[in-house]
């Protein structure tokens, strides 16, 4: 894709006039703010800057946005991206849902977007309830989370979105927290530069209706000691004093503390976000301690727009067709005088 | 070749329907396909049409497993494939007892004999042999043992297997037809060398049969006459024999190049409207991006993702697809942007009838969405029209502004029809409401004063970002608005928009008479069926009958209340319960609208209509 751009812009420039309405305190401000931000650094032109949104509060995001954008139908948000990226490889496409729009109602082309790795950019707001419609648990509530729809706790059990997104074959999934916005505007900019579909899963706080749903992860006293915040080429270590990190022991993960029954961080695991084979990144997904954030996998592989264009392009160099003409009176036709 | 002296005679006619059945997996549509394509070839007008079970593969013999082509020839101008038929070849017993209703008395039937076993019987439910029991005397039989006299025939080509041989006694039983209808095996032989381009055995085997088959039919007693048809007088040009479904694939490839857009096809297969993706991914050299999506709402929300970048969208379905594309069009529409949604209707509700026609969508398309959210609808009367339709909803959805629902059904889907070539040089301009120049005073739903279409303006254009979704939208800015009275006028002028859409259709035009006795109404893919039979009434004197077919329902043409006015009594025909005539009643007051309908999977039959219009004008 074409990425450069004479302008500089500010975040300003992505800023539209529409006043924006979350909740006080809403993690989707921080949001919107790493993506002001992070736009100017990515070289594309903001005329070519897409969003597309299904429905719920994380959905409202291209209104906020100066640039072009959908907000569109519950759940549906992959399938028009897809669309609007077929029918325009050149656009930077941005699809914006929350863990009810793509994991319960859009479940069907979530999984197919990433199947198929158009390259566009999904960012998932997680918060671990459904907030517009006003606190019903969503496919990412844990057991037993008691919501408006489950007053003596919640029965079925949830999704994990990486999981699933590997399991439908993702070559980009990260992890952030939706209180670190350093760190969010830096994922950011490295999943446009990704060519393919990028899923970025933001643990985000819902205020209202599932206040501190990520606080034991993310609060700032405890997250550097429970989150692990890998990079591709660089030990697995983590801690305030940065001397935890991962091994593999058999087939688990295993915690240990550097200067402890001899470990050296030579002996850690060292992030490999490019392997293809998504054994060891579903490993890391599924970690509950420390939970893993950052890129967790970034394998680069052919899209389906290019896949389509190799094809059209053979297929039109094969042809004797040129216009349409050519068709209608190829083959069995015959004259009436 | 063979010179055999016989001894039969010519009887010349002006047009015959014949019909292949046998087990799917007989070949009876190949049969059908090359006896009709010959026949257009040589000159006659021609409608066909395929009928066949469900099941991809039903149990061998049995009664739902029988598979049929419908063919009418003549030299006359054809309208239907027909409903009463002068010759069936039936390949067994099951052919034979599911389609003997629709043999004229006195007709002929040819019947592979070797297939008429015991077992065959008992699979058709038949209590004895029909060619032993008598119950076959009111017809002409001309009993063949087509099996062993393929085998026979191909004892000396080498490199068959036993399936390939007795797979080829279609062939054996066109050729008998091909001779009774003095027609020429040329074209299927032509055909053979071309499909079997790299199984030469194959072609061998075949011709084989074929002329066999051929020379059989002429050596054999029991086929004292051969018939001529003439070629028919058709309008000078060069045609094509196509289906409804490759027609309306045809319009869109048609408009996309006129329009200088892209064509984006998002779709999801569903019978009988799969036939136009198979069609649409074949032209990739044309630029056509077709995506087979994983669901039908993937299939209209791609389309709508391709047309809010530029591209000429569209998606494709039959009618549980619709159901399930409904939320996905009120968004569309409520954006206001170009989108065709082709409906090839099949028998419903729910699964319904997959292999059978019905007109039953019609309300489903007017009004199957939430909140107030018309479309423009429009209809496909026959196979070949279904290209100019295909292209009249590309233009009006490009130059309106708003989704087009296309009306097709199985009937015309499957059937085909000489199809008199438009180039596209021939075909209407078709404009778009694309801008690239950003004008300070741009607003997103700024409208076309004459249309009320809005602008489109394109992802990459730099100066006319913007918002686009489902929520309301303010009359101007296009932002979210929930202000009460902007609700009331944007529902309005979204009304105004389609009705206005009557200043750029044709008014509807009454065919045989502009007054009189007699209306008959109907839309879409009855056309055939109407026509010809109030053409028929016509001739035998009942010359006050008129016919007035729509392929514009939303909206209506504007002329419609003072056609009505011209005549004494209206009958409206439909294969549903009465929806057009639920619309014509909600639009027109003071009118008695008389209703015909048919709801048996079936199109319409000439005698039963004929009868029909008779009682109303007697």
């Amino acid at each position: 894709m074409e990425t450069t751009t004479e302008k500089k812009y500010t975040f300003k420039d992505f800023a539209s006039d529409q006043e924006v309405r979350w909740c006080p305190g809403c993690d989707d401000y921080v949001i919107l703010r790493a993506m002001q931000k992070a736009l100017p650094e990515m070289g594309v032109k903001k005329e070519d800057v897409v969003f597309i949104s299904g429905i719920g509060c994380s959905s409202r995001f291209p209104y906020y946005m100066n640039t072009y954008g959908m907000h569109s139908i519950h759940g549906r948000a992959p399938a028009i991206a897809t669309g609007v990226k077929l029918a325009n490889p050149d656009l930077s496409v941005w699809v914006i849902t929350g863990d009810g729009d793509s994991m319960a109602i859009g479940g069907n082309h979530f999984i197919h977007v990433l199947r198929r790795n158009v390259n566009l950019n999904v960012i998932l707001f997680n918060n671990e309830i459904y907030g517009l419609t006003k606190g019903q648990f969503s496919p990412t509530s844990l057991v037993g989370q008691k919501t408006k729809s489950s007053p003596y706790g919640n029965t079925q059990q949830p999704f994990s979105p990486g999981e699933l997104a590997i399991g439908a074959q993702a070559r980009f999934f990260a992890r952030i927290g939706g209180n670190t916005p350093k760190e969010m505007t830096q994922i950011f900019i490295d999943c446009e530069k990704f060519k393919g579909t990028s899923l970025i899963e933001v643990l985000q706080n819902c205020p209202i209706f599932n206040d501190g749903c990520f606080d034991e992860f993310t609060d700032k006293k405890v997250r550097e000691d429970k989150q692990l915040h890998v990079e591709h080429g660089k030990p697995m270590i983590f801690g305030k004093e940065r001397d935890k990190g991962l091994v593999l022991n058999g087939l688990k993960l295993e915690v240990v503390t550097i200067g402890e029954n001899g470990i050296e961080q030579e002996d850690l695991l060292v992030h490999n976000a490019k392997e293809e084979d998504p054994t060891m990144h579903q490993m890391l997904v599924r970690l509950r301690y420390p939970l893993v954030t950052g890129i967790i996998r970034s394998f680069d592989d052919v899209t389906l727009e290019e896949r389509k264009d190799v094809q059209t392009k053979e297929v039109k160099a094969n042809s004797k067709f040129r216009k349409t003409d050519d068709l209608f009176f190829a083959g069995d036709i015959y004259k009436v005088d | 070749m063979a010179t055999i002296q016989s001894n039969k005679q010519h009887e010349v006619l002006e047009a015959v329907i014949i019909r292949f059945v046998g087990d799917s997996g007989d070949g009876m549509q190949l049969t059908g396909t090359q006896f009709s394509d010959t026949s257009a070839m040589f000159g006659n007008d021609i409608a066909t049409f395929p009928n066949y079970p469900a099941e991809i593969r039903a149990p061998q013999g049995s009664l739902y497993g029988v598979s049929g082509f419908q063919v009418h020839i003549g030299s006359v101008e054809i309208s239907t494939p027909g409903d009463e038929v002068d010759l069936l070849v039936a390949m067994n017993p099951a052919g034979l007892k599911t389609n003997l209703h629709a043999v004229k008395p006195g007709h002929t039937i040819i019947v592979d004999t070797d297939a008429f076993t015991k077992k065959n019987l008992e699979k058709a439910q038949y209590d004895s042999n029909p060619l032993e029991d008598g119950s076959l005397e009111n017809y002409r039989v001309i009993e063949v043992t087509m099996t062993s006299l393929t085998k026979e025939a191909l004892r000396d080509v080498e490199g068959l297997d036993n399936k390939s041989i007795t797979r080829s006694k279609n062939m054996f039983a066109l050729g008998m037809v091909y001779w009774m209808y003095d027609r020429s095996t040329e074209h299927t032989i032509e055909f053979f060398k071309k499909k079997f381009k790299t199984k030469p055995p194959l072609i061998e085997a075949n011709t084989k049969v074929l002329n066999t088959g051929y020379y059989f039919a002429e050596t054999l007693e029991l086929i004292p006459n051969s018939y001529t048809i003439s070629p028919a007088k058709m309008e000078a040009g060069t045609y094509r024999i196509i289906m409804g479904n490759t027609a309306t694939a045809w319009g869109f490839l048609a408009a996309a190049e006129k329009s200088g857009l892209e064509l984006f096809l998002g779709s999801y297969p569903i019978t009988p409207a799969s036939d136009i993706l198979h069609e649409l991914v074949k032209h990739k050299h044309f630029g056509v991006k077709a995506l087979q999506a994983e669901d039908e709402i993937a299939g209209i929300t791609s389309a709508i993702g391709a047309s809010f970048a530029g591209d000429l969208a569209i998606t494709t379905t039959s009618g549980p697809g619709l159901a399930l594309k409904g939320e996905a069009l009120g968004l569309a529409m409520i954006i206001e942007m170009p989108l065709v949604v082709v409906n090839v209707q099949r028998g419903g509700p729910s699964t319904g009838l997959p292999t059978k026609t019905e007109q039953s969508d019609l309300l489903q398309s007017l009004y199957g969405r939430n909140g107030e959210s018309p479309v423009i609808v429009i209809a496909a009367s026959t196979p070949a029209n279904c290209f100019d339709f295909a292209y009249e909803a590309a233009k009006l959805t490009l130059e309106h502004m708003t989704p087009v629902i296309l009306l097709s059904d199985g009937y015309i889907a499957n059937g085909s029809a000489p199809w008199k070539i438009k180039s596209v040089s021939d075909m209407p301009d078709i404009k778009n409401n694309i801008i690239t120049e950003p004008d300070e005073n741009w607003h997103p739903y700024d409208r076309d004063e004459n249309t009320l279409a809005r602008k489109w303006p394109i992802p990459g254009t730099l100066g006319l970002e913007h918002r686009v979704g489902g929520l309301e939208k303010d009359r101007v800015s296009g932002n979210v608005s929930y202000v009460a009275e902007n609700h009331e006028y944007m529902t309005k002028i979204r009304a105004e928009k389609i009705k206005r859409v009557q200043n750029y259709i044709p008014d509807i035009e009454t065919e045989f008479c502009d007054s009189g006795d007699l209306l008959v109404i109907g839309w879409g893919g009855t056309y055939g069926s109407l026509y010809s039979a109030v053409k028929q009434i016509n001739e035998q004197g009942y010359t006050n009958t008129g016919l007035a077919h729509f392929n514009y329902i939303n909206p209506l043409p504007k002329n419609t209340e003072a056609v009505l006015k011209r005549f004494k009594k209206i009958l409206v025909c439909e294969l549903n319960t009465g929806q057009f005539a639920k619309v014509l009643k909600m639009n027109f007051n003071g009118f008695e609208f008389l209703q015909f309908n048919k709801i048996q999977g079936l199109p319409f039959g000439n005698s039963e209509l004929i009868e029909k219009f008779k009682q109303l004008v007697k």
